[in-house]
């Protein structure tokens, strides 16, 4: 990849019209022409419009009740003025919840939690399983054996159950649940890392450093690291669906997001008994994980097809 | 293969270790004084006495684990708090439940997978092709539990009055006659490990029905399957299609398919015979990925459906801190999943040469 980039630029340099194009240009020209990954990425774009202005499209506050604010009801119908709800009633698109909020201003606000969720999961196991991969791989021998027997353990286990059991012992809530759920998938991003490392290793380019005399760090974090980010990127866009899944599945549990917050997986399960009386109030949570959970899916096919051409006719 | 398969187990062996490792520290881990945290705050100066020394908690951390492993291999998980029952004897009732869904979601997903993954390949980049993956994408980001309860609510709410109509929790309509088998058969049995089994076996309600030709409970047990069965097969329905349909394609795409198809043999004894036979591998990996997603979300499907599976029992106890339970049912879990994965790839091995020669 980098030698590459290198020669085109000699080429340049010596007045050569050769257009350069680089990798990256090539998978984004890839990655547009696939339409699943454009509707991933137009998703997602909306998600996150949702998420950074939820204070000002919010109709309601996500956390105070409409008690002696509105004249509404608990759990009362969804009202929308189109839809020939009479227009001297005020608006609530999604209905009420359990505690007299307005729902849709939680779900927008939800979608801040679950973008949240999905990064910060992901990025702590990304650099956790990224260093242990990369230095399994690296130095190898009984150190890459002990971590490598560690994350085969972690993943012998079925994930949600062993999310399930660390939240148990560090006690329920938000933040122990991020944490269970980025132990567990640390092991996806180890094997991949490592996998690369061993490849990668064995390049010239990598032994041309060592001969110039670089050292372990220099080697693992700027020789080889940047060359492994490919197979990384996609692993992490599809982590980031199953992390927002798990955790929703945590939340839903009640061993993560506690009320009030305004998390879809909480507010899913804190209604899940009145399904059959305000099945509204089960429908839109669960419709925007699925949403929020597809766009990453989508997203993440589209980026391993793209940086991976062998595979384009596969799943194309 | 023989070989293959004593170096796989003795690979198992390990991972084992390390599982029942990883359990007993989370479980050493807990705030507070194990005693309270496994016996509940209840627990009289007695109780908690006698547990230390049950379970060598005054001893060195080694020895518990030692004494913890051998517990296991016995068969001994102790007591629930909750229920004031050995916990091997909640396992021998709850596990059908879970077993009996899990296996059902399988089924399902693969008789409308695979089919579904075939007719996708070869009618590449048709209608159907392309409705097949949106599908299958948006099965995969499905959430079980909303899945699950979106589903309870068109079948036992909307759908109120019509024949296709489903009971949307519990696993059998109260009153209906469950006689175990062997009692039908009129087997005389003394309390032992004979019975357990066979108390366990008769907990599978559809089998039961079948062994002792009780069509009314077969058909109400299969009734009050199909919502779970669906919500929990979901997520392996969609990869299944998706890896069939990739799978395929490249299978067709070789020469010895244009070959065949070149020789004059019909077109469906191609796809089935050269390639649908050739593209079975990477299945075999994913039916084996999927089973981690079925026991994860057998504790979703079973709090959503009242199924008093193992997956339920999970949840209720983590909620009532019993932890008795939460270590041995994940124990038992992660076992299973590891040995089911053992025979996943056993059987990989047995499909593919080449693995088994590497």
């Amino acid at each position: 990849m980098e030698d590459k980039r290198d020669k085109t630029k000699h080429a340049d340099a010596e007045g050569l019209s050769l257009k350069s194009v680089s990798l990256w240009q090539i998978t984004w020209r890839r990655f547009f022409k696939r339409k699943s990954a454009l509707v991933g990425l137009a998703i997602l774009a909306i998600l996150v419009f949702i998420a950074l202005t939820a204070q000002w499209i919010a109709p309601y506050d996500p956390y105070k009740p409409l008690i002696g604010i509105e004249p509404v009801q608990r759990r009362e119908k969804p009202c929308i003025h189109f839809l020939g709800c009479p227009a001297d009633k005020p608006q609530h698109l999604m209905g009420i919840d359990g505690n007299v909020r307005d729902e849709f201003s939680r779900i927008l606000y939800g979608a801040r939690l679950s973008l949240i969720i999905g990064l910060s999961t992901v990025s702590l196991a990304i650099i956790i399983g990224t260093v242990l991969g990369a230095i399994g791989g690296y130095f190898g021998g009984w150190l890459d054996n002990i971590i490598m027997r560690v994350m085969d353990v972690l993943l012998a286990f079925p994930s949600l159950i062993l999310a399930i059991a660390i939240v148990s012992v560090l006690g329920p809530g938000l933040i122990n649940a991020l944490i269970a759920i980025s132990i567990v998938s640390i092991p996806a991003y180890a094997r991949v890392m490592r996998a690369s490392v061993l490849s990668i290793r064995e390049m010239d380019y990598v032994s041309a450093t060592r001969a110039l005399g670089g050292s372990n760090f220099q080697i693992i974090f700027h020789r080889i690291l940047p060359n492994a980010l490919t197979p990384l990127i996609v692993q992490a866009t599809l982590g980031i669906a199953t992390a927002i899944l798990d955790a929703a599945a945590l939340s839903f549990l009640g061993l993560g997001a506690q009320p009030p917050t305004p998390e879809w997986g909480s507010m899913l399960g804190a209604e899940r008994n009145q399904v059959f009386t305000a099945p509204y109030l089960v429908f839109y949570p669960g419709f925007m994980i699925m949403l929020t959970v597809l766009s990453f899916n989508l997203l993440g096919d589209g980026l391993r097809d793209a940086l991976d051409p062998r595979l384009a006719h596969v799943h194309g | 293969m023989v070989q293959y398969v004593i170096r796989r187990i003795l690979a198992t062996i390990p991972v084992l270790f390390g599982i029942l490792f990883v359990v007993f520290m989370l479980i050493r881990l807990i705030p507070g004084d194990p005693c309270h945290a496994m016996l509940g705050e209840k627990a009289t100066k007695e109780v908690c006495d006698r547990f230390v020394r049950e379970h060598g908690l005054d001893k060195p951390l080694l020895t518990q684990f030692g004494i913890y492993i051998n517990n296991i291999a016995h068969g001994k998980f102790g007591d629930s708090f909750r229920y004031g029952i050995p916990i091997t004897r909640l396992l021998i009732e709850r596990l059908p439940a879970t077993i009996e869904l899990s296996v059902s979601a399988l089924f399902v997903s693969i008789i409308i997978g695979i089919p579904l993954g075939i007719l996708a390949s070869i009618k590449h980049n048709s209608w159907i092709d392309v409705l097949t993956m949106m599908w299958a994408n948006i099965g995969v980001s499905m959430p079980v539990f909303w899945l699950g309860l979106m589903l309870a609510y068109i079948f036992a709410i909307v759908l109120k009055g019509t024949p296709f109509w489903l009971p949307p929790s519990g696993r059998l309509t109260v009153g209906i006659d469950s006689t175990p088998f062997y009692e039908v058969w009129g087997w005389q049995l003394t309390d032992g490990t004979w019975k357990s089994i066979l108390y366990f076996i008769s907990n599978l309600h559809i089998l039961n029905g079948l062994l002792s030709a009780n069509w009314p409970l077969f058909f109400d047990a299969v009734k009050h399957l199909i919502l779970p069965a669906a919500a929990l097969g979901t997520i392996p329905l969609a990869l299944i299609a998706r890896m069939t349909r990739s799978s395929m394609l490249e299978v067709l795409g070789q020469d010895y398919i244009r070959t065949a198809r070149s020789k004059g043999l019909p077109r469906r004894l191609v796809i089935l015979k050269h390639a649908f036979r050739n593209s079975l591998l990477p299945l075999v990996t994913v039916i084996g990925l999927s089973l981690g997603s079925l026991l994860g979300g057998a504790v979703l499907t079973e709090t959503i459906f009242g199924l008093s599976g193992v997956g339920r029992t999970l949840y209720d106890a983590i909620t009532a801190r019993d932890y008795g339970i939460v270590q041995a049912f994940t124990v038992v879990i992660a076992i299973s999943f590891v040995l089911i994965n053992l025979i996943v790839d056993i059987s990989y091995a047995y499909l593919d040469p080449r693995i088994r020669l590497d």
